[in-house]
């Protein structure tokens, strides 16, 4: 497999990866598969009736990691693709997704990944997904990412879920069932610029008994974009959820916070917090203290707040 | 040497002008460790604030080694040479200790040299590194990280604005010990320190009394720390039982 390099270059940004990464992988360039690798515990096959893969991962398999990456640089592509994965009891595996998009022309492209995780007894995910634009055309950059997780008894899953730069338009939709005992982490990091926008919703439901959700999204609006999260965790059972939006808005940004929270147990125990402002006064003159400018001052703590 | 030069400071309160620092004339000499002293709501934060640029006076000037640095940014002072430890240490949500530690020295520490000015702190450096300065840490811990920064500064003049504010467990021996640490790593350089704490007076070349926003006392210690303790001349310390 041979990559050029603004391949490269994405990958790098959405993957860390400097070329094949070690374990299962499969990687998507333009639209078709550039190359794929099953091991013993970890087994990858395309869909025969869409566009997509089915992840397998056995009972037990500990301490293994997947990369399904997407690398887009033909402008004008828009592609649908359902990615399904199914983790066995008690297993311990990082997976790891992301897309990044290179446009230079005049054609919006567009990936929509659809992934679903069936987690069984136990099961672990860590999910860790960035998405990253780049190019100079006029042509948009977007991405519209629906990711359901279904968690069975005591599994747990963590998404860390990043998009930083290049991404012009946006809708993440990510919904989740839990379980007796299971947990849900999602730690959200947006960052939009200019004129993106961008829509995050969650929609939880704690359906088990002993089940838990805390959903943090750390949130920058620059220029003068647009982001909206939204979101709702349901408790059926007696259980736990968290929601937490911390934004901090810049230029002419604009954010719109919507958590709600539904309680249909008495002992459910639901908690939201939200809140948006500019960067603190005070944070500024401190790093200016220490001999930074105004403007090196502010990269430092929007680094640190999307860290 | 830095001088202030007849600097005068006010605030609009309700649509009067209120001066805070009026007419204040000063000369703090390289090496030198200088205390200022005086009751709350005299303008001592104040005075360190316009050093530092944070504030900009009405009027007066102000001059670090001959050069005027009045019309000056916050950050060209900090490069000159102008540190600033705050009274209340300001939170970031994502930064940690070692961040902080690497943007005050401006090298890309080790973690070994970020350790080194953390112990000098009392603090045992591996529990802190890679905390992020935000509430759970306590307010002496950040105050003393503060502190630290300043330390990895280095700095030709170094300000602290009631240093010994809520160090809560760890001693006051201590934080003098850190100023006579700092006097001896950084010879030449001034350390300017706004405190009540007779201890603290008490290592002080110079004293100034800051009383109304004017300099009511300025001079040797030895010649104004005994008028200090007799007189009530410092609201804010318990008045000696003699």
């Amino acid at each position: 497999m041979k990559f050029d390099e603004i391949q490269l270059r994405l990958l790098e940004e959405i993957a860390e990866l400097h070329g094949v990464p070690e374990g299962a992988y499969n990687i998507r360039s333009n639209s078709e598969a550039l190359g794929r690798r099953s091991t013993e515990h970890i087994v990858i096959t395309p869909k025969k009736d869409v566009s997509g893969i089915d992840i397998e991962i056995k009972a037990g398999t500990k301490n293994e990691s997947v990369h399904i990456p997407v690398v887009m640089t033909k402008s004008g592509l828009k592609e649908t693709v359902y990615n399904d994965f199914y983790v066995g009891e008690d297993a311990d595996v990082l997976i790891v997704a992301g897309c990044g998009i290179d446009n230079c022309g005049d054609g919006d492209s567009e990936h929509d990944g659809v992934h679903r995780f069936f987690l069984k007894k136990g099961a672990k995910v860590r999910y860790v997904e960035k998405h990253y634009g780049s190019g100079n055309g006029k042509g948009k950059r977007i991405l519209n990412p629906v990711t359901e997780a279904y968690l069975d008894e005591g599994a747990e899953m963590t998404m860390e879920m990043v998009q930083i730069k290049g991404v012009s338009d946006t809708t993440r939709t990510t919904l989740a069932d839990l379980k007796e005992n299971a947990k849900l982490v999602v730690r959200e990091r947006l960052m939009t610029h200019e004129d993106q926008t961008a829509v995050s919703v969650y929609d939880v439901k704690l359906s088990g008994e002993g089940s838990s959700a805390d959903v943090v999204s750390r949130a920058v609006a620059k220029g003068n974009s647009f982001q909206k999260f939204e979101a709702k965790i349901t408790g059926d059972a007696p259980s736990y959820g968290h929601t937490e939006c911390d934004s901090i808005i810049m230029d002419n940004g604009k954010i719109l916070a919507v958590p709600s929270l539904q309680a249909n147990n008495v002992d459910a125990s639901l908690v939201h917090e939200a809140a948006i402002g500019k960067i603190a006064g005070e944070q500024l003159v401190k790093l200016m203290t220490l001999g930074l400018t105004e403007a090196e001052a502010e990269e430092q703590i929007i680094n640190g707040f999307l860290r | 040497m830095l001088e202030l030069e007849n600097l005068s400071f006010a605030v609009s309160d309700e649509g009067s002008e209120k001066e805070i620092i009026k007419g204040v004339s000063l000369k703090i000499e390289n090496g030198k460790t200088v205390v200022i002293t005086g009751p709350n709501g005299g303008g001592k934060s104040t005075l360190a604030r316009l050093i530092m640029g944070i504030e900009k006076p009405i009027s007066g000037r102000i001059l670090l080694n001959g050069r005027d640095i009045t019309d000056l940014s916050v950050t060209e002072r900090a490069k000159m040479g102008i540190s600033f430890a705050f009274q209340q240490p300001v939170k970031f949500k994502g930064l940690k200790v070692i961040d902080l530690l690497r943007l005050a020295s401006g090298k890309r520490l080790s973690v070994g040299d970020a350790c080194e000015y953390l112990s000098s702190v009392g603090l045992c450096a591996r529990d802190y590194i890679d905390r992020e300065l935000n509430a759970s840490l306590s307010g002496g811990e950040l105050k003393r990280i503060e502190i630290a920064e300043i330390i990895a500064r280095n700095s030709l003049l170094s300000i602290f604005d009631e240093p010994e504010a809520g160090i809560d467990l760890w001693s006051f021996s201590n934080l003098i010990k850190v100023f006579g640490e700092m006097k001896k790593n950084n010879p030449d350089g001034a350390v300017v320190i706004i405190s009540h704490q007779e201890r603290i007076l008490n290592i002080a070349d110079e004293i100034v009394v800051i009383r109304n926003g004017k300099v009511a006392k300025a001079g040797r210690k030895d010649e104004i720390l005994p008028s200090l303790m007799t007189t009530e001349e410092l609201v804010g310390v318990c008045p000696k039982n003699v």
